[in-house]
């Protein structure tokens, strides 16, 4: 169904070589860029060979070839039924996008087929106009490249402004929301869509460096004993992360993580979410915060 | 002896492998050498190819470990939906594809087969050694284009009349696609519809992303389809506790995504049990769709009612239909200004009721069907809880033994004496 051919890296770069021969373009710079743009590592050993070698006759050795138009491909149905199933997404209105031609099509799936059963009760609200309208203006910002003058509540609930060269919008699926991230010129900036006021694209004299996000990954390193499955429960819950895991013997394992220290108490709740069966082993200063809410925990005389 | 290729045949043996590398990756190559060395050779190799930097190694006395990292963090598209662009083909294939789509250019060059014959045989006669393609195999490949919705057959009388489908017209959907085919349940469908834009500038990145899911997708499609036709499936089920996959008659009713635990489920009826269970979708293959499911609606709307009672997956109804739920309850002491913690538990609970008792302590309450599935929950409030109370006792004892292991781990004990 969805493993075929048709959508192959290599039907992909074939047709993009063959749309080259037919613009005049057959310099080897040319076709080895759109194979290693297009397919794997080694395909530069396949797809150029077959087809000089006439394995593939789409191409003859004196780069000509007998086809007259550049390659297209009408949507799969498999393609149909996805876009439509998106078209009935909530979330799709924050891109203004009206889907046409798929009235006849069946959806692949629909809220109805599943269910994200641990995500987050308050999500953003992807539905409110002014939302939306911040959304768009924010997603220009990012293509254009401009800064933004940005409104929001701060946790006291007073209204602040800051000028931020945005940088991406991060999505998370367990939060259900959208973050802003972006740069000033003193301070990185991580902002909850759901908490900006207003915003509109920066006019001001002062000129916004757009420089790099600083890097604050830490890492840490953490026990497994395989009890309960926790090996696998653990290693799954943080496959998220560059991580790498190691055996010590046959029952406990190491995994080494690398976190953003913005995510540091996060980090810290989730592995007390595993029990005994996952220890912290370092660095000592996260032990110490594992430790802590253990002292605290004792002393709220549970047992 | 078959030359190594890139590309696979197959999708289950590196979907093994790829989910071996990459949630594991401890393994040394001896480990995974039970069946074939030669095999464990190839699928590393591919893997190399498709991932690229991603893929590392590591030696240790067991020997050299060959893992997968990815923080998604970072990556604006899930590397292994590359694996779902390496299917294998014959030079045939690839060859009357491309011939086939130029001489049904426009949907509005409509040909007979023996003309489609003639034309490829024209664009063919340039070649040294021409292919030649029968009757048949064109038949075959232009019935399999039906089906996919890119060719479309007309019977004319007697004879059948062959034109490329009309195409949709779409708007500029990048940022959709760019979006969608990271978040939407087989995104992967949206990367092949990337792989066709100019232009894929994107803008977003995802945290807490779990990008495992992908090697699901062409499982997660087929149970897609047989629950929008309401079928009955017979699927391949390997557990972990079972060394060969068992066949498994099943109701597809709906599939329960994670997204904190990476995993994902298909809940269903099971006739052989007269119950509705919870499978984990990365443990099914070979789906396959079965007869009408004539009380589809009646068990869809049997969990719509059970899923009040389930903090995960489990679903749990005896084979006389009877509930069976256990009383979870316990309550947590905040400091003056930790309303946060409030808001954490309105806003992560699934189920239940959060209520003020004074001033500074909340009480969560909530019937489910398996109290184990909220533990790990209940541990995040670790420091601030000071009462707890399970129907279930034996739970309520081992999460009590297992902070007091916890506090022995960390020296806690000790240091209070």
């Amino acid at each position: 169904m969805i493993f075929n051919e048709i959508y192959s890296a290599y039907y992909n770069t074939v047709a993009k070589i063959i749309a080259a021969v037919i613009a005049g373009n057959t310099d080897d710079k040319t076709i080895n860029k759109i194979v290693s743009e297009n397919a794997f590592g080694e395909s530069v050993l396949t797809v150029m060979p077959s087809l000089k070698s006439e394995k593939w006759q789409l191409i003859s050795a004196d780069m000509t070839t007998p086809l007259k138009h550049k390659p297209t491909l009408p949507l799969t149905l498999t393609q149909k039924q996805w876009l439509k199933a998106i078209s009935l997404d909530p979330r799709i209105k924050l891109f203004g996008i009206e889907f046409s031609g798929l009235d006849d099509v069946e959806p692949m799936f629909t809220s109805d087929d599943y269910v994200i059963y641990d995500k987050y009760g308050d999500g953003d609200p992807f539905e409110d106009e002014k939302y939306i309208e911040r959304f768009k203006i924010i997603l220009l910002a990012l293509k254009k490249k401009h800064a933004l003058k940005i409104w929001m509540l701060n946790r006291k609930d007073k209204l602040i402004s800051m000028t931020v060269m945005p940088k991406r919008l991060e999505y998370s699926e367990k939060d259900d929301k959208f973050r802003l991230i972006g740069v000033g010129n003193k301070f990185d900036f991580v902002i909850n869509l759901a908490r900006i006021s207003s915003c509109e694209e920066y006019v001001g004299v002062e000129e916004i460096a757009d420089r790099s996000l600083a890097e604050d990954m830490d890492r840490l390193t953490l026990r497994i004993i395989d009890e309960r499955n926790a090996l696998e429960r653990c290693l799954l819950h943080f496959a998220h992360f560059e991580k790498r895991a190691e055996r010590v013997d046959a029952k406990s394992y190491l995994v080494h993580i690398t976190y953003s220290r913005s995510d540091e108490t996060e980090m810290v709740i989730r592995i007390l979410s595993f029990g005994p069966m996952v220890e912290v082993v370092g660095p000592s200063e996260f032990k110490n915060l594992i430790i802590a809410r253990l002292k605290s925990q004792k002393s709220c005389e549970l047992i | 002896m078959s030359s190594y290729s890139e590309l696979i045949k197959n999708f289950e043996k590196i979907r093994s492998y790829m989910r071996e590398f990459y949630v594991y990756g401890f393994k040394s190559r001896e480990e995974y050498n039970k069946k074939s060395a030669r095999s464990y050779d190839d699928e590393r190799r591919r893997m190399e190819s498709w991932l690229g930097d991603h893929m590392s190694f590591v030696r240790t006395h067991e020997g050299k470990n060959v893992f997968i990292s990815i923080d998604s963090r970072v990556s604006t598209h899930n590397p292994f939906y590359k694996a779902f662009k390496a299917k294998s083909f014959t030079d045939g294939d690839i060859t009357l594809h491309f011939i086939l789509f130029d001489v049904l250019h426009s949907s509005e060059v409509v040909l007979s087969l023996p003309e489609i014959l003639e034309r490829i045989d024209e664009y063919l006669e340039g070649f040294e050694a021409p292919m030649v393609f029968d009757e048949s195999t064109v038949r075959k490949k232009l019935n399999e284009y039906i089906s996919q919705g890119i060719i479309v057959g007309v019977k004319d009388g007697r004879k059948m009349l062959y034109h490329r489908a009309a195409d949709v017209e779409l708007p500029d959907i990048t940022d959709v696609l760019n979006f969608y085919s990271e978040v939407a349940p087989c995104g992967v469908v949206g990367s092949f519809l990337l792989d066709k834009q100019e232009d894929t500038n994107d803008s977003f990145t995802f945290k807490h992303h779990y990008i495992t899911s992908a090697m699901d997708s062409d499982v997660i499609a087929a149970l897609f389809k047989a629950m929008r036709e309401k079928r009955m499936i017979v699927v391949k089920n390997k557990s972990r506790r079972a060394e060969e996959p068992r066949e498994n008659r099943l109701i597809p009713l709906r599939i329960f995504i994670s997204v904190q635990n990476g995993r994902q489920h298909l809940v269903a009826y099971q006739p052989e049990f007269r119950a509705i269970k919870s499978f984990r979708v990365d443990y099914l293959s070979d789906v396959r769709l079965m007869e009408k499911a004539l009380r589809f609606d009646e068990y869809r709307s049997k969990l719509d009612g059970m899923q009040s009672k389930m903090w995960g997956v489990t679903a749990k109804l005896d084979r006389f239909g009877n509930e069976n739920t256990e009383h979870v309850e316990f309550t947590v002491k905040l400091a003056d200004n930790e309303e946060y913690i409030v808001r954490r538990l309105e806003r992560e609970k699934r189920i239940g009721q959060v209520e003020k008792i004074d001033g500074n302590t909340y009480r969560f309450t909530a019937d489910v069907y398996d109290t184990s599935e909220m533990i790990p929950w209940i541990r995040t409030f670790i420091c601030r809880i000071t009462e707890l109370s399970f129907s279930n006792k034996l739970l309520e004892e081992r999460f009590k033994s297992d902070i007091e292991e916890m506090y022995r781990m960390y020296g806690i004990e000790e240091a209070d004496k």
